[in-house]
């Protein structure tokens, strides 16, 4: 294991349509670590994901951030992605007349550098496995990029990708949001089935369910840009529990 | 619009295929710049034409002289007639121009499309010759074998006369509109195919490999004539840019589906960006034929071109698909043409457009239903995709209806690239440039995906190379 964290936060402020959102948000995810950000809506969840990545609507003011020993500020979003960061929309986009393949074998090729392209009939097998594991059908292959998915089959989508393109921090913004619980076990199992020491996983969520199914090692409570409280995977369960009420009145009320 | 059908050729046809590829004539013949009667008696004579084509192109010079410059459409006030050199013969070119006066970007696309070295000079205008002959010598045997006669232009009418009598200027008449009436004055080289009953040509029949045969003239004529049953697909064009001295092209395409054929016409266009392109493009389609357009507008200054297809038997069929983008100081003003004439007939409209930089494009469209043609069916789509503020898109749909029962369906979207699935797309790690390539790459998906595999690969390759510095 390397000495450096696989993702470093440090007092992160950002702003949004000039409104502070993010207010000093410090975290450090280790290699292989799995934390789940909770919190109620509209606490900054979703921008936290979404700066990380590098959207062009979020604007650091503040702070740093460190993935792999890089500094983010010095990255585009396509430099993150191919230093292995990775982001599972709560929205994906859909982009007609582009099928899922074709997509797909472009990006991991783009990770994988000229002269390193993967074979044509390695990709095909390499995705029909992964497909089955997701119960996806292998139709979805030649449709277009999400293009007429389901939510359902999106986010199932977006964990393809994910498993596809092996990155060494997946980032998932309300993957759960939409799913029934058949699905929601289904993306679990293609989460759990890649965790592990090369991949460290950074969950956004509101509710507790899917940590039922992907047990987190750190679980972090936001509210209102900052981290509130932090804690062991029982932190979720007392959330579930007792809600966000307590936390946010605290924050009201400035303690 | 008469609805008349014409007669198939009855005669059986015979041919000497060994004139097919290659014009023997190598007299250095150019016209001075500028158009008038004695230049279309010059041209006439050089070709050692009948009485009746002298006659026909008198008539197309009087009518383009008539009519007056369309008040519609692109701006053409720029387009200077007498400066044009109205007949340059193919080879004539490599000895008169120089490849150094090539632009450089057109140079740069065809080394970064990975063009042979003897298709770049043809490409840019300064050599004659490709030769083809080798690589196709089988091919022309099968189609000889078939009946299938594929000829340019001038050896059709030299050889076929009176299956060129009987079909030139008939879909189009010499009076149809200003340019097609310049064409009809001043035509030179194009392509004559025929393809006799029942027979199927199985491979493309592709004006690129015999561009030699001066098809990539400027005023080039073709005529398509599928007999009963008979099917061919013919592709005009390629996706490396074209650059052409002489600033006008007017070409006419001309083709006649008789009953329960199929002819597909594909083009790729990639033009200079300093040539008007005015192309008049009709397709006759008697009964249960079919005709499609597939039609590709990629360079050109001004493009206008509406191909169009006039069904005229029962249960014929049109299909356009079309695709244009304009990039900055390009107007493409695209469109189709569908006239149902015959009960039960359909037809389909396809139309994508993009505009980059302050490119503009245009669709225009026109479709009609006859009294009579009943039951017609029809669905016309158009759909724009804008990637900058200055770009511009506009729609003229047309329809007129005198059938009470014909089911029409018009759809029009507009959509901008987002910055949202820009940044989908770079989250996977693929650059802006690319991410936007292949954005574009799927909204003409339709179009490319109709093109053989060789094309296609080309086009998306162009694709990228547009999507270059394009961005920012």
């Amino acid at each position: 294991m390397s000495k450096t964290k696989l993702l470093e936060i440090d007092a992160l402020q950002v702003e949004r349509e000039s409104k502070e959102i993010l207010r000093g948000i410090s975290l450090s995810i280790g290699h292989g670590e799995v934390h789940a950000i909770m919190g109620p809506n509209g606490s900054g969840k979703s921008t936290l994901a979404n700066t990380l990545m590098g959207h062009p609507s979020c604007e650091v003011i503040g702070g740093t951030v460190n993935f792999s020993g890089q500094d983010l500020s010095d990255l585009e979003v396509n430099q993150r992605a191919n230093s292995g960061m990775f982001m599972a929309f709560q929205y994906p986009m859909e982009i007609p007349g582009v099928p899922l393949t074709t997509f797909l074998r472009e990006a991991m090729n783009t990770r994988r550098g000229e002269g390193n392209e993967i074979g044509v009939r390695e990709f095909r097998k390499t995705m029909l496995e992964k497909m089955e594991l997701l119960n996806m059908d292998p139709a979805f292959a030649s449709r277009y990029l999400n293009q007429g998915f389901s939510g359902g089959e999106k986010k199932r989508c977006e964990i393809l990708q994910m498993a596809m393109l092996e990155p060494s921090l997946a980032i998932l913004d309300e993957t759960d949001s939409g799913l029934d619980i058949d699905a929601l076990k289904i993306v679990a199992e293609g989460v759990n089935a890649q965790r592990g020491d090369h991949m460290g996983v950074l969950i956004i969520t509101h509710y507790q369910r899917l940590l039922t199914y992907i047990q987190p090692d750190r679980v972090h409570v936001m509210v209102s840009g900052r981290i509130v409280e932090s804690g062991g995977p029982e932190l979720a369960l007392k959330l579930e529990d007792q809600g966000y009420d307590s936390y946010v009145n605290r924050v009201a009320e400035g303690v | 619009m008469s609805t008349e059908a014409i007669q198939p050729p009855t005669t059986s046809i015979e041919f000497d295929y060994k004139h097919g590829f290659h014009d023997k004539e190598k007299a250095a013949i150019t016209t001075d710049p500028g158009l008038s009667e004695k230049i279309v008696r010059q041209i006439s004579a050089l070709k050692n034409e009948p009485e009746w084509m002298l006659e026909l192109r008198l008539q197309g010079l009087q009518a383009f002289e008539s009519r007056p410059m369309p008040d519609w459409g692109a701006d053409l006030s720029e387009i200077k007639f007498d400066d044009i050199r109205y007949y340059v013969k193919a080879t004539d070119r490599g000895a008169e121009d120089n490849w150094d006066d090539v632009p450089e970007y057109i140079k740069n696309t065809f080394d970064r499309l990975g063009i042979p070295e003897a298709e770049k000079k043809f490409l840019a205008g300064v050599g004659a010759q490709y030769d083809s002959e080798v690589v196709y010598h089988s091919i022309q045997d099968q189609m000889a074998e078939q009946g299938v006669i594929y000829l340019d232009m001038d050896g059709g009418l030299r050889e076929h006369e009176d299956l060129v009598k009987k079909f030139f200027a008939k879909m189009i008449p010499v009076n149809d509109n200003k340019f097609a009436a310049l064409n009809t004055a001043v035509w030179s080289g194009g392509s004559f195919v025929y393809v006799p009953p029942g027979v199927k040509v199985d491979l493309p029949l592709q004006a690129y490999f015999r561009i030699n045969a001066e098809a990539a003239g400027q005023f080039e004529r073709t005529l398509i004539i599928a007999d009963e049953g008979a099917d061919v697909h013919y592709i005009e064009g390629c996706t490396a840019p074209v650059y052409a001295r002489d600033s006008l092209h007017s070409a006419v395409v001309e083709i006649i589906a008789m009953p329960n054929s199929h002819v597909r016409y594909t083009t790729i266009q990639n033009w200079s960006n300093n040539v008007y392109n005015l192309v008049t493009k009709r397709a006759f389609a008697h009964e249960g034929a079919s005709v499609e357009w597939i039609d590709g507008n990629i360079g050109s200054k001004v493009t206008m071109k509406y191909p169009a297809i006039h069904l005229l038997g029962e249960g014929a069929r049109g299909e356009v698909l079309s695709i244009a983008y304009a990039n900055s100081g390009q107007h493409q003003d695209a469109g189709a043409k569908i006239v149902h004439a015959a009960p039960n007939t359909s037809s389909t409209i396809t139309s994508k457009s993009i505009g980059n930089g302050d490119g503009r494009s245009s669709y225009r469209g026109l479709l009609k239903v006859d009294r009579g043609a009943t039951d017609a069916k029809s669905f016309v789509r158009c759909d724009a995709m804008l990637l900058t503020p200055e770009s511009r898109t506009d729609t003229y749909p047309y329809i007129e209806i005198e059938e009470e029962d014909a089911q029409i369906g018009h759809e029009a979207t507009v959509s901008k690239i987002g910055d949202d699935e820009i940044f989908y797309l770079m989250s996977r790690g693929l650059s802006e440039e690319k991410a936007t390539s292949v954005i574009v790459t799927g909204f003409f998906e339709e179009f490319i995906k109709e093109l053989p595999m060789e094309y296609s690969v080309e086009m998306n390759r162009l694709i990228e190379l547009e999507m270059e510095g394009s961005i920012g």
